[in-house]
């Protein structure tokens, strides 16, 4: 079993047009940046993969990351729980014009809902959203005289995420707190496209610390000394 | 004297209702300003949405790890005894009872205790947040807040006119003139400012105030 792929362009041929891809990071902590311009370089010179849908927990920020994709002309509709940022013109002005899609999810609705995706439970029942804009047309159930929202599992073509540690098996660790949505992600699409910052032997990640068993990886590439976006952003990245 | 309490003065406040050994979660901007002001000798944890529990204060500047923020994604440090956990896990602790404060800012809080904080109606981008998340499950939900808005206008009502964060959810309010408990569906003032009559907070005030057994005093160093 090898799961590492020799570039991010090898390995990211399983993203097609049309498709739903998640991507891990909350702001710039955990977002994989050489994956996400890798694609965005690919769209350029192909014209494909477009018509994404992107789920993340935001909607990009500056031009970097997934706000590149969207400046790019990529995305087609967005799955977020905090679509504003501290440069938030690419989304915004697309919104506003009415040239991207957005579905507006609380966030630990958003979690739960890819976690459900990668474990196959198909619908769960939250108090959040309950009584406001966002649960209207949705089931309400009461449980020990409570109401609750029905939400459904979310799942995707494609995942992309940035791992510290990996193993050609599929182990993965995180750093800090760019784990985030990560390790839901990893469960909840179908393939999973890993940059990892290093790749060791297997048994090189103590089992006591992995975070992402390998199972729920497909491919690895491996990108060291990765960028990090708020760092790319503060430093005037356009 | 004092006409209103200014944002750090309503933090101070708050932070002295911190129970020992809390586990806490500060919502994004004003309600950061809560952790300043935590008495001393009282142990509280801090959770953020992202995946820490028992983060520290800001590093100092240009020491920031960006892999490091909270969830207004700014950069903070690490207590010893901090952990890391993936966002489903930290949406457990959040909707599964297990903080025991939460602290919001509001547009407008209702009688009831419903609580609009998110969205100013149409016309904008819509950004939720781990917001309507938070107002569930959290053992207190304390809002902080300036008694009215810019323009003069209750922000304590009798029913929300903004879309709605949460259904019953709030249990007290911090406010520049007045600390509020949200009891049975009614604001009941627990403090007041001396120098305001119980009369003239009733005048700023959308919705009628009931008064408990006694009404303290809202006495606030200057800060």
């Amino acid at each position: 079993m090898n799961k590492i792929y020799p570039t991010l362009e090898n390995a990211l041929d399983a993203v097609d047009d049309g498709m739903s891809v998640m991507i891990g990071g909350f702001g710039g902590a955990g977002a994989p940046i050489e994956t996400i311009h890798a694609l965005v370089e690919r769209y350029k010179r192909t014209g494909s993969p477009g018509r994404l849908t992107v789920i993340n927990n935001n909607a990009g920020n500056g031009a970097v990351g997934i706000a590149a994709m969207i400046y790019a002309g990529m995305v087609a509709r967005m799955v977020c729980s905090f679509p504003r940022s501290s440069d938030p013109k690419a989304f915004t002005d697309k919104y506003l014009a009415g040239e991207i899609e957005l579905e507006l999810v609380p966030q630990g609705t958003l979690a739960e809902r890819i976690r459900a995706g990668g474990a196959g439970i198909p619908a769960f029942y939250t108090p959040s959203s309950f009584g406001t804009q966002i649960a209207e047309g949705k089931p309400v159930a009461e449980f020990e005289g409570r109401p609750y929202v029905q939400e459904r599992w979310l799942k995707a073509d494609v995942a992309l995420i940035k791992a510290d540690l990996a193993d050609r098996k599929g182990n993965l660790t995180y750093r800090k707190a760019a784990r985030n949505f990560s390790p839901l992600m990893a469960m909840a699409a179908k393939t999973t496209i890993v940059q990892a910052s290093r790749v060791v032997e297997p048994g090189g990640i103590d089992p006591e610390h992995v975070v992402t068993p390998g199972i729920f990886v497909d491919r690895i590439v491996e990108v060291a000394n990765p960028q990090q976006e708020e760092a790319l952003l503060r430093e005037g990245a356009k | 004297m004092t006409t209103k309490l200014t944002n750090a003065q309503i933090a101070w406040r708050a932070a002295q209702d911190l129970p020992d050994a809390a586990y806490v979660n500060l919502g994004i901007g004003f309600p950061e300003m809560v952790a300043k002001f935590k008495p001393k000798g009282r142990e509280v944890t801090y959770h953020t949405e992202n995946g820490i529990l028992d983060f520290g204060e800001a590093p100092p500047a240009g020491e920031e790890d960006w892999d490091l923020i909270n969830a207004g994604k700014k950069a903070v440090t690490l207590n010893p005894g901090a952990s890391f956990f993936h966002h489903a896990d930290s949406f457990a602790m959040v909707r599964g009872g297990h903080l025991d404060v939460a602290v919001l800012g509001a547009y407008q809080v209702a009688e009831s205790g419903d609580l609009a904080n998110w969205s100013t109606g149409p016309g904008s981008v819509p950004a939720v947040g781990g917001a309507m998340d938070l107002v569930h499950g959290a053992k207190q939900v304390w809002v902080i807040t300036d008694h009215v808005t810019k323009k003069g206008e209750p922000k304590l009502v009798e029913s929300c006119t903004l879309p709605l964060t949460g259904v019953g959810c709030v249990t007290r309010v911090y406010t520049s003139l007045a600390v509020v408990d949200v009891v049975d569906k009614r604001f009941v003032v627990r403090e007041k400012l001396a120098s305001i009559s119980l009369d003239d907070l009733q005048a700023v005030t959308g919705a009628k105030l009931a008064v408990g057994d006694t009404i303290g005093e809202l006495n606030v160093p200057e800060i």
